[in-house]
């Protein structure tokens, strides 16, 4: 429990990209790859800090995947450079390169039981026969597969398959590990309790992991920060806090969590924050986070369904910061409940609410006629 | 459905199997006449096969032929391998359009053409004929079909396990040893199975490439049959059909056997946790 503890103040504290004197550990320089026609990765450049949980996500065919197999060294770029420690990696073979992948077939060798499958990249780098054992034990205890090692692939569960990969790829304790969406097999359960156990895992070794996958929960629950691709370019870079309650885009805000967008114009801002106009209401809404963009200019509001209010009265000044609707829907998920409102102007608008009691009649039911409200940092205004 | 089987199914099932296995039932059975004739059955006797070790000249046919035969399927399943990982495993490389339809070709063409093509050439650049262009002739043959038996089972082969080895270390000449081959072997056994075969019962290409002293049994068998046909032949076939038919069942009894127990490996590892 003692280890538990420590764990918090580090992840806290955690955050070399907030450090102008950090020097990234892996590093993309303007990087382009091209098959044929198809530019799956458009002139990109990142920086990976050491230590990091990285996460690369994004819809399929967005570039994340051809982005790891460029550390791996199963692609070259077309242009640009790929650094892993100040080192360009651009034309080293993937069997030299100190990075090892976890693969989202898990792609164990069918014809050798798992102790030989931890085995095998230890055997490559011609480790004494002695240590070799060693560590596969050690690997076997960390993911707790001991009683199998003498079991081929095809005795092994879809879950104790996927242990028994990332095993391998953790073998030889590489300075990356890669992981291609490495839970996309296992069933949802299982799956929540493995991102759990890779957190830990990635705090107590101490290494660089990183994780692409289209899944964003996933993505939000093991990652430092989280790199949102689409088309080949990074769309936002940021933690998971700040790609959920600051998107800087509708491309992500909508891509994580469920959002509302309202349409408008933006007024000169009253003091900070931003100002605009919603189309149609004649509503204004006010935030305070401000934005980089000239007054007139097309603006979207964006604000997650929980920080809505719902109420059947208005509220205190209602041409700001409120919207009035009609209750057309409510889809009711136990812990909370979705109310679905229509505005004047056909738009529709999620607000849920938390059932902190058994809902035998509801207050507010359907076409009942509604204010929602929401504080000023309760969503943001975005320009693109 | 129902379980009693049609009348109509019975008869084409019977008429379907005497049409295949009439004639050689009927060899098999002429093998242990006692009488020299061949049509006219005189009792059982084993004379004949007794009467084949003394012949020295069908025993040396056989054992040419088996030595074509191993080393031709050897050299045709190591050349066909190859030339199968090459087409499915490097993409699009400058003239692979050409390369695979040049290996498919000798499976179309007909082997008198084969046979004749090989004849020229030896004798064009001067190779003695004999033992030895019978090898090359039969490499040549059966090399393709090792081809397309290897790179059927190459196009189902997941490539992340071939990555994963580069992946933790391995170079790539080691990779294809290591991972590649072991996956790939009941392909390229079978095709050497299938190379082995071709060559045993080969009787065309033979005969236009082979020289004195290098007579394979079915060169043999063909030309004793054209003095009258003997019931020291039938029993020659016999033996041959006999190993054939062995091969064949241990073959699928490994795979059945196989194929249960991976099932029930399967079964029980999914009811784990």
């Amino acid at each position: 429990m003692a280890a538990d503890k420590a764990i918090g103040p580090i992840r806290r504290s955690f955050a070399p990209w907030n450090d102008p004197k950090a020097r990234p550990f892996i590093e993309f320089r303007n990087v382009t790859k091209r098959f044929g026609d198809f530019t799956a990765v458009d002139h990109l450049s990142l920086g990976i800090y050491e230590r990091e949980f990285f996460a690369l996500l994004g819809p399929s065919g967005c570039g994340k995947t051809t982005l790891m197999r460029m550390i791996a060294g199963f692609e070259e770029p077309t242009e640009g450079h790929v650094l892993l420690d100040g080192q360009d990696l651009v034309g080293v073979p993937p069997y030299r390169r100190p990075t090892n992948m976890m693969f989202q077939s898990y792609a164990l060798f069918p014809h050798m039981s798992v102790w030989d499958n931890i085995a095998f990249g230890l055997k490559q780098d011609k480790m004494p026969k002695p240590e070799i054992a060693a560590r596969v034990e050690e690997m076997l205890a960390l993911v707790k597969l001991g009683p199998f090692a003498r079991r081929k692939p095809h005795q092994l569960s879809g879950g104790q398959k996927q242990r028994v990969a990332l095993a391998r790829s953790l073998a030889k304790k590489p300075k990356v590990l890669l992981l291609d969406e490495p839970l996309g097999a296992l069933d949802k359960k299982l799956r929540e309790e493995t991102q759990f156990e890779l957190t830990d895992l990635q705090m107590k070794l101490g290494m660089t992991f990183i994780i692409v996958t289209h899944d964003q929960e996933e993505a939000m629950t093991v990652a430092d920060r989280i790199a949102v691709m689409d088309h080949g370019k990074i769309v936002q870079v940021a933690t998971p806090a700040e790609i959920y309650e600051l998107p800087n885009s509708r491309y992500v805000a909508d891509f994580i969590g469920d959002i509302n967008l309202i349409e408008g114009r933006l007024a000169p801002a009253a003091g900070n924050g931003a100002r605009l106009e919603c189309a149609g209401t004649g509503a204004t809404v006010e935030t305070s986070q401000p934005v980089e963009a000239a007054p007139g200019s097309e603006a979207w509001f964006a604000i997650r369904p929980e920080k809505v209010t719902i109420g059947l009265e208005p509220p205190a000044d209602p041409t700001k910061n409120a919207l009035k609707g009609t209750v057309w829907d409510i889809g009711y998920l136990g812990d909370v409940s979705i109310y679905h409102v229509r505005l004047a102007t056909g738009a529709t608008v999620k607000a849920t609410i938390a059932n902190r009691t058994r809902l035998v009649e509801r207050p507010i039911t359907w076409e009942d006629e509604v204010w929602l409200s929401w504080s000023r940092d309760g969503g943001v205004v975005l320009t693109r | 459905m129902n379980d009693r089987p049609s009348w109509f199914n019975v008869t084409s099932l019977v008429l379907g199997f005497s049409f295949l296995y009439l004639p050689i039932v009927l060899l098999v059975v002429y093998s242990f006449n006692a009488s020299r004739l061949v049509t006219v059955w005189g009792g059982f006797s084993t004379q004949w096969y007794v009467s084949l070790i003394h012949n020295q000249g069908i025993l040396d046919a056989a054992w040419v032929t088996i030595r074509v035969a191993l080393i031709s399927a050897t050299c045709a399943t190591i050349l066909g391998t190859l030339a199968a990982v090459a087409l499915v495993r490097y993409g699009r490389f400058h003239g692979r359009t050409l390369f695979s339809g040049m290996v498919y070709a000798p499976l179309v063409m007909p082997e008198v053409i084969t046979g004749l093509s090989l004849l020229l050439l030896f004798v064009a650049v001067g190779f003695d004929r004999g033992f030895w262009t019978v090898v090359l002739a039969h490499i040549t043959l059966s090399m393709c079909f090792v081809a397309v038996v290897v790179q059927s089972r190459l196009v189902t082969f997941d490539r992340s396990l071939e990555e994963a080895a580069l992946d933790l270390g391995c170079p790539p000449g080691k990779t294809f040893l290591k991972i590649t081959l072991p996956l790939i072997a009941p392909a390229v056994v079978a095709g050497w199975m299938l190379a082995f075969t071709l060559s045993l019962d080969d009787l065309v290409i033979a005969s236009f490439t082979t020289g004195p002293g290098a007579t394979t049994l079915p060169m043999k068998i063909y030309s004793q049959v054209r003095l009258g046909v003997t019931p020291e032949i039938n029993a020659v076939c016999t033996i041959l059909i006999g190993i054939v038919a062995t091969g064949v069942i241990i073959a699928s009894i490994a795979t059945k056997r196989r194929e249960v127990e991976r099932a029930r490996a399967e079964r029980l590892a999914a009811a784990a946790p």
